[in-house]
């Protein structure tokens, strides 16, 4: 447990990773702010070894009762198997933004588990499975917003378009010329790019057009899987035309193409939309959210610049993330804590601030349903609504029952640590206000927490004492409003 | 700068709190307002029900020349009768719970709801039907405004949602409702047991209890944290409730849980259930028994059978409406997935011991002439009829006692909409 305030790091860690290990806090401190930044972003300079250390001694445990763990097969190892790379990364921001795209491009598993021929262990591969262990070569959704992470947008946008869980998710595979299927001509302008009041209806049937033809077929092989194709015969070979620009020369129509060349339709679409100003807005002012503040408005001189950091870079999203990371925003103390958590980010902080020796991730993967956030399963393709609607009263009974569990869990190891700094109760509630790196408490607060580490019998410090109180603190304090935000 | 934490514990104070605590007799409170026992519970089928499935014009040609392979035949819908235009109307066969409730009076289905420039968006579509203001949808929600009218101090369990996240329609300036999916698991843990245990309940409480009132967002979640504190004792009541006969699935379950609410008379006003799954773009299935809307329509048919049988059991069924919104209908015309796209307008339906059942507002034509009035957007989906808002004014007016101007910012009452 980490002893020194440095709250810059904290908060750097905070919001461009989960929270800080001691081992990551210690190596971040000894370095310039600029450096640190640097080290986040060109995250391929450290080897990507995490899943290795899944199972292994020091490291947080993954259970899989009765059965092989198989994180490529079943969404329950697939969510832990993620949960233990937030907790053990050295690679923060990859995981940060690989959730910032899952909810970006939310696709529920749910769905695809259900749909007409696919089912679990398939729905499985197409959210979570890394290409190298796959039979068939499967790179699930998540996989693929991993590689792309801080990839640029225009090819991210391409890679949605034709994966096979998107193609499911939004109903692509049944986009026909006969028919065509609007879900995801809809969702690319509403939610991926330009944001909602920057299309008219029938943009979103010239958008469904755009993709006839954009579905899936079953491969061979020993490992069959459903892959994108671009079908010819079921693509719409008609002019469109849109309410917006779609060539650089201000061009609104897609003309008519010969039916072998149609999959450029949904290619000029895409780059139109990467091109068109909206989107950079669009994405800036969800960044701002993300990393900067959920309090107050948004700041527009913060949004002129990221948007123009993406169009300079030409969509680059390592030069926009870098941007968002050193602004004077990012780094303004006022903005410091002022974003609600999210479910994953509270808990893998919680864990990294009170320790994992002999800790389940499969009770963590339980407890954050209960908090809202299941993993691979967003609620719908607008993603989690995030904000105070994490915050209603059962969530926030379920977050003190996660800082329960994990006390209770951690009782021993958290004894052992605060024997020498447990010589009163003033000393061990500072010693935990330290370790669990907490927003400032109000005087109120930390009076309560005093009374309540002096109720209950005089102070001896004695083993049991410390192991009860320093429990029943890390409880208190990790249950707290103050600690809810990042 | 390098600081320890020590200094923050000395130092003092770093926020400006007010220390409120619960009101005490918070049972005496909960009888208090809860005096004139009428329940609402709003019930949100999210993802756009396709009315036109669960409503059928079965007399009507272009239903069937629209719809060629999702359309429910004129031999299986569960007639229910004519609408004041002349049209007549079936259910979906699987709501043979819902006919008996029509044909028993306590079943009012309001047809073509909805707005101008209607959003077909789930996202916007679901903030304008929650926040009852299309010009504006950021806003707090029609029922958490009521709730910030009732005289203070409000009891936090006013309200009860059955869902984990907080909804935008109960979203409320002085009033947290509290988010209870199952009442079972709604608890305050420790990690020690005994008086320990309870002296640390005893801190989270006077924790929670100082808020911040200079920081309004972190404000807010001490309001949810207290609340949930202070409803602790009246849910565990709740739990208690375990009658046989409702369906094991999660809307089944939630509202059991709300019967167990009304039964234990814990002082809920007003409940919040959803049952989703309605966005039916692919493989509809409205016909097939083992189809995805045929499932939809029985867990929606035997949630409800269920709940209005307990009630009417336990006489509370006099003190109790359901109200059901979803964010849009669906396009006319079947797609090519064997599904239908997002549409406009939407069927409402009300239900309980004194709603006057029937049909109110009219069935769409679906002759996709430009020309016909009933229809929108080149005949491609059902125009509204009736202003959503006139539905919730008349709830607010007439059920729950409260003033529809205030709440709704404008005069939408339409008293020929008299389903209650």
């Amino acid at each position: 447990m980490a002893f020194i305030y440095d709250q810059q790091f904290e908060h750097l860690l905070r919001r461009a990773g989960f929270g800080a290990r001691p081992d990551e806090l210690d190596a971040y401190r000894r370095m310039a702010f600029g450096e640190a930044v640097d080290t986040l972003i060109h995250y391929e300079q450290i080897a990507d070894d995490v899943d290795s250390k899944i199972s292994q001694a020091g490291y947080a445990q993954i259970a899989a009762p009765g059965r092989v763990f198989s994180p490529n097969s079943v969404i329950a190892d697939a969510q832990q198997r993620w949960l233990f790379r937030m907790l053990h990364t050295d690679r923060p921001l990859q995981e940060k933004m690989t959730l910032f795209w899952h909810n970006h491009f939310a696709t529920g598993y749910t769905k695809l588990a259900g749909a007409a021929g696919v089912g679990p262990a398939e729905a499985t591969r197409y959210m979570a499975a890394k290409p190298s262990e796959d039979a068939g070569g499967v790179r699930g959704q998540i996989e693929m917003l991993r590689d792309n992470a801080l990839g640029n947008f225009q090819s991210l946008l391409v890679e949605i378009a034709k994966d096979t869980a998107m193609l499911i998710w939004l109903d692509g595979r049944t986009n026909t010329r006969a028919m065509p299927q609007e879900n995801f001509g809809r969702e690319i302008m509403e939610l991926f790019t330009m944001g909602v009041g920057h299309y008219t209806e029938s943009d979103v049937y010239a958008a469904a057009r755009v993709f006839t033809g954009w579905n899936l077929t079953r491969t061979g092989g020993a490992a069959p899987a459903l892959t994108f194709v671009y079908n010819a015969g079921q693509h719409d070979t008609n002019a469109k035309t849109f309410s917006f620009p779609i060539y650089p020369d201000g061009s609104a129509t897609i003309g008519a193409r010969s039916a072998a060349n149609g999959m450029q339709d949904g290619l000029d679409f895409i780059a139109a939309l990467a091109r068109n100003p909206n989107t950079a807005n669009y994405l800036a002012r969800k960044l701002y959210r993300f990393f900067i503040s959920e309090f107050g408005e948004i700041d527009g001189e913060f949004v002129n610049r990221v948007s123009a950091t993406y169009f300079q870079s030409g969509y680059n999203m390592r030069a926009v993330v870098r941007e968002v990371l050193m602004s004077r925003q990012f780094w303004d103390e006022r903005n410091r804590f002022t974003r609600y958590s999210w479910p994953a980010e509270f808990t893998i902080r919680v864990i990294k601030d009170v320790g994992w020796q002999g800790l389940s991730l499969n009770d963590a993967r339980i407890a954050l349903g209960n908090m809202g956030q299941v993993l691979f399963d967003p609620p719908d393709v607008a993603g989690w609504e995030a904000g105070q609607s994490w915050f209603s009263t059962g969530a926030m009974l379920s977050r003190m029952n996660y800082a329960s569990a994990l006390a209770a869990n951690q009782k021993f190891a958290l004894g052992r640590a605060a024997a020498d700094h447990a010589g009163s109760p003033n000393e061990l509630l500072t010693w935990v206000l330290d370790s669990l790196k907490t927003a400032p408490l109000s005087s109120d607060v930390t009076a309560d927490l005093l009374d309540y580490l002096r109720a209950n019998g005089p102070w001896t410090g004695s083993t049991t004492q410390v192991q009860n109180k320093v429990a029943g603190a890390v409880h208190l304090v990790a249950g707290t409003p103050e600690y809810q935000f990042v | 700068m390098k600081i320890t934490r020590r200094q923050f514990v000395k130092g003092g104070a770093a926020a400006f709190t007010m220390t409120f605590a619960a009101p005490e007799f918070l049972s005496d409170l909960a009888r208090a307002q809860g005096a004139s026992v009428r329940n609402l519970i709003v019930l949100y089928l999210s993802g756009g029900n396709d009315a036109l499935s669960m409503l059928v014009p079965y007399n009507d040609s272009f239903y069937y020349s629209r719809r060629g392979s999702i359309a429910v035949p004129a031999g299986s819908v569960l007639q229910i009768g004519t609408d004041s235009s002349g049209v007549a109307l079936g259910l979906h066969p699987r709501l043979t719970g819902l006919r008996q409730i029509f044909n028993q009076g306590g079943l009012a289905l309001i047809q073509r709801t909805g707005y101008d420039n209607q959003s077909r968006s789930h996202f916007q579509g679901t903030d304008i039907w929650s926040t009852a203001n299309p010009a504006n949808s950021t806003g707090l929600g029609w029922i958490g405004r009521y709730l910030d009218l009732l005289p203070s101090p409000v009891d936090p369990l006013v309200g009860w949602n059955t869902t984990r996240d907080l909804p935008r329609v109960l979203q409320a300036n002085k009033v947290a409702v509290p988010a209870i999916p199952n009442p079972a698991q709604y608890s305050f843990n420790s990690p020690n047991a005994g008086v320990e245990a309870q002296v640390e309940r005893a801190a989270a409480i006077r924790i929670n209890s100082h808020v911040p009132v200079d920081r309004p967002e972190v404000a807010f979640v001490y309001g949810s944290a207290q609340a949930a504190m202070a409803t602790l004792d009246r849910v565990a009541q709740v739990a208690t409730y375990t009658p046989g006969g409702y369906p094991n699935t999660p809307f089944g379950q939630a509202m059991r849980a709300v019967a167990g609410a009304m039964v234990r008379g814990i002082g809920t006003k007003v409940f919040y259930v959803t049952t989703g799954g309605f966005d039916t773009h692919s493989g509809q299935g409205v016909n097939q028994v083992n189809g995805s809307y045929y499932g939809l329509m029985g867990i929606l048919n035997d949630g409800l059978i269920a709940f209005y049988n307990d009630i009417r059991n336990q006489g509370l069924l006099g003190d109790t409406l359901l109200l059901t919104f979803s964010e849009f209908g669906r396009r006319i015309n079947e797609n090519g997935s064997a599904g239908t796209d997002h549409g406009a307008g939407s069927l409402m339906m009300a239900m309980g011991g004194r709603v006057n059942g029937g049909f109110y507002g009219t069935a769409a034509r679906l002759n996709p002439d430009p020309q016909n009035p009933t229809l929108e957007n080149g005949g491609n989906d059902v125009h509204f009829a009736v202003d959503f808002r006139s539905v919730y004014a008349q709830v607010i007016d007439r059920w729950l006692g409260g003033n529809s101007q205030n709440v709704l910012s404008g005069n939408f009452a339409r008293p020929d909409l008299s389903f209650i």
